[in-house]
């Protein structure tokens, strides 16, 4: 049993096969990171695995079933929620309105078409906030917040929605080291009933907190095990970092 | 004063908008309408009228912002449900009855059920695309309005409509039409006041502001706006039944695209989102469309234009914004 698992997964963009027969397995309670250099596809694959897009070919399973034909919102309602790469969230709202419109939908039963006190939703979305270091900053318009507390509203409001596979795609993108730290402290602390798969630049996060990274390049996966694994593979070495040997760059 | 007078909301209740303590609202809310109640009392009769204009096109713009404001439809079809309700109130009173709430219903009723009959096609579109599937469905409805002679009087428009009746008695006098229209008035903006502040008006802000992030959040936002469009087709009818209530006589004007267009310009003028703004701008339109056009020698839309465009450039919030200062946009 996989929490996520993609075969023969490929997007093209006209000659471009972006994504190109990816076979990805996520364990459950995983911390797995998705690596590769610009252009290797891995925000495509995202967008494959939450269903923003929809694959050529191949098909997605979520813990054992088949979510290849399903919209972006069932694939929600099942469990799969995810952060933006660029922070997307409600211009007229509050962090805590925000959090609350996701909590609303995944707390109580039915959205109510008349006015009423929802205080398990108002509860759950400060405890959300809180959790994310965002306490004290729900009055606060989305506008209004920093660039790094808008990363960790994303988190929050991808929380919200009870998720069992997380999908956070650069979540340190843009963020101080201070704020980057306090984001791997926040990961850290989920629970293991969350599987979350992340794409991440930063190295050093990604070493510090995966279990499992999968390298791609050029839409196909190129290596794929344990964070000692790939670091001390020669192929990624190459993709990724360039050739070790500066004479490579003119003569292979 | 910008974030300042906006008090933090604990535990943020999905569903508040405007920050403004809630007493001071009631309050104002409260003494307008023990004016407008009053005002048959010390009005001259064609004021009272133009009054009760106002209220039925006041009605007519809040449905319309519902979904313009609030969900972001910005729709030029919404006369359709409309002029849709206007008939079947008028036919219903003609052949049927006049007692008080069936052209109502039957108005109500017939807009929602013109709005879902439509509504499915226009709500998988957006923006620049719904506004012309909208203004094509509001032509082809008045054609319908035009054609079909048997039961909406084609051209001419249905006339010799009956005087609503109320406990057995019409309401033949303009002041007990007024309020009439008024009583319906409120109940029909309270109606579309609650949805807007609801979790689900909520949900509707949210596919406002971000509608991809609605879907990734578990929203299915193709139902949300099918849902507000046919209540919006509902309360629009419910504007209509009024509008034959008032003028007894409707018109393929009434569903056409200048009375779409004059409601959309009431929006915005008032002030796209806040409900009381889209009244003070059907307002607007009321009384220089009826109360000074005349004088200006038919010259009524040009007057309209030139204010459009000063609200456009000088309020880009409308008038509501007047007043709401609301966060600074950093």
């Amino acid at each position: 049993m996989t929490a996520l698992r993609c075969s023969g997964l490929s997007r093209s963009f006209g000659a471009l096969a972006a994504v190109d027969g990816v076979d990805l397995a996520v364990a459950p309670g995983a911390r797995h990171a998705l690596i590769g250099p610009n252009g290797a596809g891995k925000s495509t694959l995202f967008r494959l695995v939450s269903g923003t897009m929809r694959a050529d070919a191949g098909r997605v399973e979520l813990a054992g079933r088949d979510v290849t034909g399903l919209s972006e919102v069932k694939r929600c309602r099942l469990g799969m929620s995810q952060t933006m790469q660029h922070a997307s969230l409600f211009a007229s709202m509050t962090a805590a309105e925000t959090v609350a419109l996701a909590a609303a939908r995944h707390e109580n039963g039915p959205i109510s078409l008349l006015p009423r006190r929802q205080p398990r939703v108002a509860a759950r979305a400060e405890e959300l906030l809180s959790d994310v270091g965002l306490a004290g900053r729900g009055g606060v318009a989305v506008p209004a917040l920093s660039h790094g507390e808008r990363k960790q509203l994303e988190v929050a409001l991808a929380l919200a929605c009870r998720p069992s596979l997380l999908l956070l795609d650069e979540p340190a993108a843009g963020m101080s080291p201070a704020e980057s730290a306090r984001l791997v402290e926040l990961l850290r602390g989920l629970p293991p009933e969350i599987t979350v798969l992340f794409v991440e630049h930063d190295l050093d996060l990604v070493f510090s907190l995966a279990d499992a990274v999968t390298v791609l390049h050029l839409g196909r996966v190129l290596c794929s095990g344990t964070p000692d694994e790939v670091r001390a593979s020669e192929a990624v070495r190459a993709a990724y970092l360039g050739t070790g040997r500066r004479e490579e760059l003119f003569l292979s | 004063m910008t974030a300042v007078d906006a008090p933090a909301v604990p535990g943020g209740t999905a569903a508040v908008s405007p920050r403004v303590p809630r007493g001071r609202d009631g309050l104002v809310a409260a003494a307008v309408l023990v004016v407008l109640a009053a005002a048959p009392l010390f009005l001259a009769p064609f004021a009272t009228t133009t009054l009760a204009r106002i209220l039925v096109f006041a009605l007519f713009a809040v449905s319309l912002d519902l979904l313009v404001g609030v969900t972001g439809l910005p729709s030029l079809g919404h006369a359709a449900y409309f002029g849709s309700g206007a008939y079947a109130a008028g036919w219903v009173s003609i052949n049927v009855t006049a007692e008080a709430p069936v052209p109502l219903l039957v108005g109500a009723a017939v807009g929602a059920v013109a709005a879902a009959l439509t509504g499915w096609i226009t709500v998988r579109t957006g923006g620049v695309f719904f506004l012309m599937l909208t203004l094509a469905i509001g032509e082809t409805v008045q054609q319908v309005a035009n054609t079909w002679e048997s039961v909406t009087g084609g051209a001419n428009g249905l006339t010799g409509v009956p005087a609503v009746r109320a406990g057995g008695a019409p309401l033949a006098n303009a002041g007990f039409v007024y309020w009439y229209v008024l009583a319906v008035f409120v109940l029909g903006f309270v109606l579309v006041w609650l949805v807007a502040r609801s979790p689900f008006g909520a949900a509707l802000r949210g596919i406002r502001d971000n509608e991809p992030r609605m879907r990734a959040i578990g929203y299915p936002t193709a139902l949300y706006k099918y849902g507000v469009f046919v209540i919006a087709g509902g309360v629009a009818g419910v504007a209509g039944s009024l509008l034959v209530a008032q003028q007894r006589l409707v018109t393929p004007a009434d569903l056409g695209f200048l009375t779409a267009s004059l409601a959309l310009l009431a929006v915005i003028i008032g002030g796209a989102g806040s409900l009381w703004g889209a009244c003070l701008g059907a307002a607007l339109v009321i009384l220089i469309r009826d109360a000074l056009g005349p004088g200006l020698g038919g010259h009524g839309t040009l007057l309209l234009g030139i204010v459009f465009v000063l609200v456009v450039y000088l309020l880009p919030r409308g008038a509501a914004g007047l007043r709401l200062r609301r966060r600074s946009p950093s």
